[in-house]
């Protein structure tokens, strides 16, 4: 672990600048991806990066250059390079950071499970098959996949204010899929994929069920294919962790990032229905609406020491019993905005800057079990696991989709029912939060693929949520 | 002197060929980039930054298995090499490790492909000079990315390709004070102050009629023009496993009711992969010369997009796609309106600058919803009236690009791909504007 560090402190150490300020942030990456996809063993993918990035500030004005020759003069002309950038842009600058507060913390962060070995390929593979293998033979099945990436990244931040921040972190995303089809129409079911992933061991794969899942998400997929449309009108909607994960994500979450909000994402991500002057004044949702950025959950994604400015991240209420408290903002935004935030400055990697981003965004536990849920619903629908989703620029109008409907009448689970969709407003829906479930409920989450900056960026980021019950939303279906 | 990226390329693949051992074959993609990024907010740079970077996918295939390594490559020879040897050794222990592959299918021909385009870019400076001048009291955001691209592919076999090309994209958006905006681009491989100056001038007219005040639409059925951009977005959204032999295969394609004969689109229609005269690379991520193909003609499936695996999974032939089988140079075909005929040929109803973030409502059926975005402007009796509210639409392809289509206009755009995710993409589409009788607004 951290095997690059001492020569990188070596050749900091030697870096010239004429810079009042510069830092290093150096990321190295390696990651495997395994799918077997109808019984077949697809190619394995393996990659392996490493690169840095060079930040300097001259007369409080930063600007970048990222490089993958990390001897000590490739580190040196990039510095050059973003002292050169610096000057050329200093005439038009928006910001001046002069009075910023830089990081000179030392510390260092591991993933849980971190020095635990994992399987061999062959034996990862072997599980995967396996999964494929299960599922029954339906000529209505037409595809179905078994899947498992797993990536390890070592960070190692130096500054010459004397900080030295080092992450190595361990991400699993295990996942199961398949789709019935009858010539006409097609009907998917997952498992993990997209919509779960966790930093540690191989307790992770244990988490999402992956082991067993095959022959059941092959079942769900033909009782969707034989499912009737979900009925349009208005319902009580009860959404499970699986996609109250991407409610989170889409209407709280980057609503509240705050480049968004100072208009730096207005031409590619979008702007915010969220003003600078709603926080501590915005009734977001109901009051059972409690909303944390918390980085202590060791499993979750985006759970670190610092951010990737240095900032020391902590677990922060964003929204208490409904009341909007503070926006998801960097170091930078906050010096910006002169509002507090939270340690959420991330890069994709070493040749991306970091920008204000989603890291692990919760909902925090109510009261109520699953049972209760359903049994307090008299016309409802329970939907369960993202499929599609799409919000205007500013985070307002949406319409989500899900694999799973259930419809729910008089207390109980009724039928099953396909291509079940809603729509809304962000700023009226958090107020229909009707219900919030129990820590039985609560499942820690996360996506690998949150987009977002120019120039762009993916990362991963973490959510943890119960079960939560919405009233009177309009759900509908598809035209299948 | 500095080896140059070709150089580096044809030195990797020399490497690879010498310490290839008896039955083993390769492929290597290469792909790297100086980049320089620029980013704007109220006219004024936000961030600045420069990324070097360079990166080689290795394919290695023995007695029918095969696994790939991707790995950065570190500008200096030595460690190029170091990175080359490394990644040999990890993939010759994983191939004893693996089953036969029964869709390993490897394009066999010494094709050869070179292009090399390096018309000079500007110096940064004298676009921060002609931003300074052309926008210094507009409320200006976005990203001027510029730069070399590189793309090369070789083979044991002899193939061998590269392409290389300068180029810029500017790509930003004027706001009111209203809050409303308009979008507008300027990209290419030779930069121009004067037509800089031009997109920056088109745009800011159209900021006039957007400190109008706002008309806000109930849902319902609208008359509709879609200008270019605003239809790219909704090819954009097919081109993601619509044309995709695996997806059709599989039930994951949104055209299945098309390509099945189930469905079609107006005769108006017709798509073609245009890869010929593209900025794109002639040859794929899997290393074959790609094809022009007529994917839809008169509003009917025609070819598909056949990677190599899909070809051996599904019996099909293979046609140059690339593995993830999107097209790479989308074109569809004009039609018989004049440009300055739209408004009037519109009359009332909607005319829609750009839209945004679609996806599907239900798939199978290509129903797909998505939201106005940017210069939106309502009109009556062929003239601007306002401009409108964020508004949500949901319908079926089939009835947008079908039943409703009236008209597609005779001028077209080049839309050059702004999509920096990992590396700069060198993606394109040329598309006319669309006039549509009635588009579903739901909220």
């Amino acid at each position: 672990m951290f095997d690059s560090s001492a020569l990188l402190r070596q050749r900091f150490a030697a870096l010239r600048s004429t810079a009042e300020f510069f830092s290093l942030r150096h990321v190295r990456q390696s990651s495997q991806s395994l799918s077997v996809r109808r019984d077949v063993a697809e190619p394995p993918f393996l990659h392996e990066d490493q690169g840095a990035m060079l930040t300097v500030r001259i007369k409080g004005i930063e600007a970048y250059a990222a490089t993958a020759d990390l001897s000590q003069s490739g580190l040196q002309q990039a510095l050059e390079r973003a002292e050169a950038l610096a000057r050329q842009v200093s005439g038009l600058a928006l910001l001046d950071l002069s009075e910023q507060a830089v990081a000179s913390e030392r510390h260092d962060y591991c993933s849980p499970n971190l020095d635990q070995p994992l399987p061999p390929l062959a034996e990862c593979l072997a599980l995967l098959a396996a999964e494929s293998a299960s599922v029954p033979r339906d000529s209505r099945l037409v595809n179905w996949q078994a899947s498992l990436s797993i990536s390890t990244v070592e960070q190692v931040y130096l500054n010459s204010a004397g900080a030295q921040l080092r992450h190595a972190q361990r991400f699993l995303f295990p996942g199961f899929s398949a789709t019935a089809s009858d010539g006409r129409d097609s009907q998917s079911r997952s498992l993990g994929r997209e919509n779960f992933g966790q930093q540690g061991g191989l307790e992770v794969i244990e988490r999402c069920g992956l082991v067993g899942s095959g022959a059941r998400v092959a079942d769900q997929a033909l009782q969707l294919l034989l499912a009737p449309n979900t009925p349009t009108g208005p319902r009580d909607l009860l959404l499970m962790p699986d996609q109250m994960m991407l409610q989170i994500h889409e209407s709280i979450g980057h609503p509240l990032e705050m480049d968004r909000i100072l208009g730096d994402e207005r031409n590619y991500a979008g702007t915010s229905f969220v003003k600078a002057s709603d926080f501590g004044e915005l009734q977001y949702g109901s009051r059972l609406l409690n909303v944390t950025f918390d980085p202590s959950i060791g499993e979750e994604l985006a759970s670190y020491s610092h951010d990737d400015d240095g900032t020391p991240a902590s677990k922060q209420f964003l929204i208490r019993d409904g009341l909007l408290l503070r926006p998801l903002g960097g170091a930078l935004s906050q010096y910006r905005s002169g509002l507090d935030g939270v340690a959420n400055s991330r890069a994709c990697g070493w040749n991306r800057a970091p920008i204000d981003r989603m890291a692990n965004l919760n909902i925090e536990p109510g009261d109520q079990s699953l049972d209760q849920l359903v049994g307090g619903i008299e016309h409802g629908i329970l939907m369960r696991t993202n499929r599609s989703w799409s919000i205007d620029d500013a985070r307002n109008k949406f319409q989500f989709g899900c694999e799973w409907g259930q419809l729910i009448e008089n207390g109980e689970l009724k039928d099953v029912v396909k291509n079940p969709n809603y729509r809304g407003i962000s700023a009226r829906f958090w107020s229909n939060l009707s219900a919030v479930g129990d820590r039985s409920t609560f499942q820690v989450l996360g996506t690998p693929n949150c987009g977002k900056g120019e120039p762009n960026q993916v990362v991963r980021v973490g959510h943890a949520s119960p079960a939560c019950v919405f009233s009177q939303i309009d759900v509908f279906g598809g035209d299948a | 002197m500095a080896a140059t990226p070709l150089q580096r390329f044809q030195t990797l693949v020399d490497n690879l060929r010498a310490a290839l051992g008896p039955d083993e074959h390769f492929t290597l993609s290469y792909s790297a980039e100086h980049s320089q990024f620029i980013r704007f907010n109220h006219g004024r740079v936000r961030q600045a930054g420069d990324v070097s970077q360079a990166s080689a996918l290795l394919r290695l295939v023995k007695d029918g298995r095969q696994a790939e390594m991707q790995f950065t490559l570190g500008d200096q020879a030595q460690v190029d090499r170091d990175r080359l040897d490394q990644a040999l050794v990890h993939l010759r222990e994983t191939l004893p490790l693996l089953a036969a592959d029964p869709y390993l299918k490897l394009d066999e021909q010494p094709w050869q492909s070179h292009s090399l385009l390096e018309a000079p870019l500007p110096d940064p400076g004298e676009v921060l000079a002609e931003v300074e001048r052309g926008a210094a009291t507009l409320d200006l955001v976005g990203i001027y990315a510029a730069g070399p691209v590189c793309r090369g592919f070789a083979s044991s076999f002899g193939a061998f390709g590269w392409h290389q090309a300068n180029s810029f994209n500017f790509d930003w958006s004027l706001f009111h004070a209203s809050g409303q905006a308009v979008k507008a681009n300027y990209a290419g491989q030779s930069w121009s102050g004067e037509a800089f100056a031009a997109r920056l001038q088109q745009a800011r007219e159209q900021l006039d009629y957007l400190g109008r005040p706002l008309r806000v639409l109930s849902p319902g059925q609208y008359r509709a023009f879609l200008a270019p951009a605003a239809l790219e977005e909704i090819t954009a959204l097919l081109c993601w496993g619509g044309f995709s032999a695996q997806s059709l295969a599989t039930g994951d394609s949104p055209l299945q009711r098309l390509y099945s004969g189930d469905a079609q689109l107006s005769p108006l229609l017709n798509i073609d992969e245009q890869v010929s005269g593209s900025l794109s690379p002639a040859f794929s991520d899997e290393g074959s010369p790609r094809s022009d193909l007529r994917l839809v003609s008169e509003g009917r499936a025609l070819e598909r997009l056949v990677s190599a695996r899909s070809a051996a999974e599904f019996a099909l032939e293979a046609n140059g796609a690339d593995s993830y089988e999107s097209p790479c140079a989308l074109s569809l075909g004009g039609g018989d309106l004049g440009g300055s005929d739209v408004l009037a040929r519109l009359d009332t109803g909607l005319y829609i600058s750009n839209l945004w973030y679609l996806n599907y409502s239900d798939l199978p059926a290509a129903r797909m919803t998505g939201l106005t975005r940017f210069a939106t402007f309502w009109v009556e009796d062929g003239r601007i009236q306002a401009p409108v509210s964020t508004m949500r639409f949901d319908d079926s392809l089939y009835s947008l690009l079908g039943s409703q289509l009236e008209a597609l206009t005779r001028e077209r755009e080049l839309i050059l791909s702004t999509s920096t995710y990992g590396q700069r993409q060198t993606g394109s589409s040329h598309l006319p504007g669309a006039l549509v009788r009635g588009l579903t607004l739901t909220l």
